[in-house]
């Protein structure tokens, strides 16, 4: 982070904005909340109905693309003076899935049981509307710093929503968190389940993410009014 | 800024850079990473043998053994007893860990006369031996493979491990689960006849808590019948080639 900002000092020696004026910190807490790129923009959902069967997946997944998504959008932004705008599409396609690459061969050297369980959703990265879009809307008219909240606000939106489902989806299908049976033992009958609680199967299967968004969505409008589409 | 992004000159050459940078820096991580990743590969090769033989994570029987001792166990179980086999002949060498099946699947295709080289493990453990078998064939999406352990018999199957690379999550990707894997242990490989028939995976084979064992079938699972059939014409295949040297040593 300190390189970026350092870049950021060079460039912009206009009327100079404080690293963390209000506008600079909305940029990352409005995707937290009232401009989520899931609930909201609803991008980024193949991704979330494929890997929030488990919280521990859904944590990396979120972990990456913070990675790509800031760092995507400050090389982005810088080259956004020079990027040749007839190949623009390409040239974003090219970053993004080089850092895909990078995450993902790290990912197999360090973390290799992990990269197992991701396998192609890290691939999947590259096609996840959020990061296109926010290269294509935000960083190739913004500066580096900005662009680089932007990234990480988006991201961890994206991160906020995967957590929130894979919560659920983890601890009412298969009665674990992290893979701790937290609620006992299906088939020892011990904890919940010596009171005829079953797990609920259908959780685990990808349908049940989308009512998890769907339910975050209609909360999330319920109690902010201004969110409704009038149609 | 005076440059003029728009010219198809300046466009080539900004697509010519781009590649020799980007191409330059995938590269330069692939080779740093390199070792890591071919150790972390060789890892789990032998936590699948160890697998397919019984040679579980203490406290979890569905799990691996830990990864950072694979290959102390690996050594106490298998160590040497390492073998390629080829036809009804076989040679004991530590090169066999190193066959790649995929490879020799490819040899074989390009050329039928090609002599493929087998790697058998055999793993010792309680006294008992498990003749592990090294498989590989094709799932619904793409590549599956697998470790199968015989007993000494040459007729029961002692343990099974299934892996695969893009079959459906939920569906035909449960090959990789334990009530899958654990339903071939006890499966006799041969007919009454002692012909071979290899194990079927076999829809409304209706058999659950799979008692026949000497029925050469288990069930399939729902929702993924094509990576059913695939796990079984890979079962069928891969010991198949192996039994001309296991009539041989029996």
């Amino acid at each position: 982070m300190a390189e970026v900002q350092e870049k950021v000092e060079e460039k912009v020696k206009e009327p100079r904005e404080p690293l963390f004026s209000k506008k600079n910190r909305k940029l990352i807490t409005d995707p937290l909340t009232d401009n989520n790129p899931i609930t909201i923009q609803v991008l980024g959902i193949c991704s979330a109905l494929a890997i929030t069967a488990q919280l521990k997946p859904s944590i990396v997944m979120a972990i990456s693309v913070v990675f790509v998504l800031g760092v995507g959008n400050v090389v982005i932004s810088l080259m956004r003076n020079i990027i040749p705008s007839k190949i623009r599409i390409i040239v974003q396609l090219v970053v993004v899935a080089a850092l895909v690459i990078i995450v993902d061969q790290v990912l197999k050297a360090f973390a290799y049981e992990l990269s197992k369980q991701l396998s192609v959703f890290i691939g999947l990265i590259i096609t996840n509307c959020i990061i296109m879009g926010r290269f294509e809307a935000f960083a190739l008219g913004n500066g580096p710093w900005k662009s680089f909240l932007d990234g990480i606000g988006n991201a961890a939106g994206y991160g906020v929503i995967l957590i929130i489902v894979a919560f659920f989806r983890e601890l009412l299908g298969s009665g674990t968190l992290f893979g701790a049976k937290v609620l006992g033992d299906p088939i020892e009958k011990t904890g919940l389940y010596a009171y005829g609680y079953e797990n609920n199967g259908f959780m685990v299967l990808a349908p049940m993410a989308l009512i998890t968004v769907g339910i975050i969505i209609w909360i999330q409008r319920s109690r902010n009014k201004e969110l409704i589409e009038d149609n | 800024m005076a440059l003029n992004t728009d010219k198809n000159s300046y466009t080539i050459i900004f697509s010519v850079l781009m590649v020799a940078v980007v191409g330059s820096l995938l590269a330069f991580t692939a080779k740093t990473l390199e070792k890591n990743i071919k150790a972390n590969k060789r890892t789990e090769k032998q936590q699948n043998i160890l697998f397919a033989m019984g040679v579980t994570d203490q406290d979890d029987p569905n799990e691996f053994v830990p990864a950072e001792k694979a290959d102390e166990l690996f050594n106490q179980y298998v160590g040497e007893n390492q073998y390629i086999v080829m036809g009804s002949t076989a040679e004991k060498t530590t090169k066999a860990f190193e066959i790649d099946v995929k490879k020799e699947n490819d040899k074989i295709k390009n050329d039928p006369t090609y002599e493929r080289k087998m790697p058998l493990f055999v793993g010792e453990k309680e006294g008992k031996k498990y003749y592990i078998v090294p498989m590989r064939g094709n799932g619904l999406w793409d590549a599956i493979w697998g470790y199968i352990s015989l007993g000494s018999d040459f007729k029961y199957i002692s343990g099974a491990f299934f892996d695969h690379k893009g079959e459906t999550p939920g569906l035909g990707a449960n090959i990789t689960e334990a009530y899958f894997e654990q339903d071939f242990i006890g499966e006799s490989i041969l007919d009454e006849n002692g012909n071979y028939v290899g194990v079927e995976v076999k829809k409304g084979n209706a058999d659950p808590k799979n008692e026949r064992k000497e029925d050469n079938a288990v069930d399939a699972l729902a929702g993924a019948t094509i990576t059913g059939n695939g796990v079984t014409a890979m079962v069928k295949k891969g010991i198949k080639m192996y039994m001309p040297y296991f009539e041989s040593i029996k």
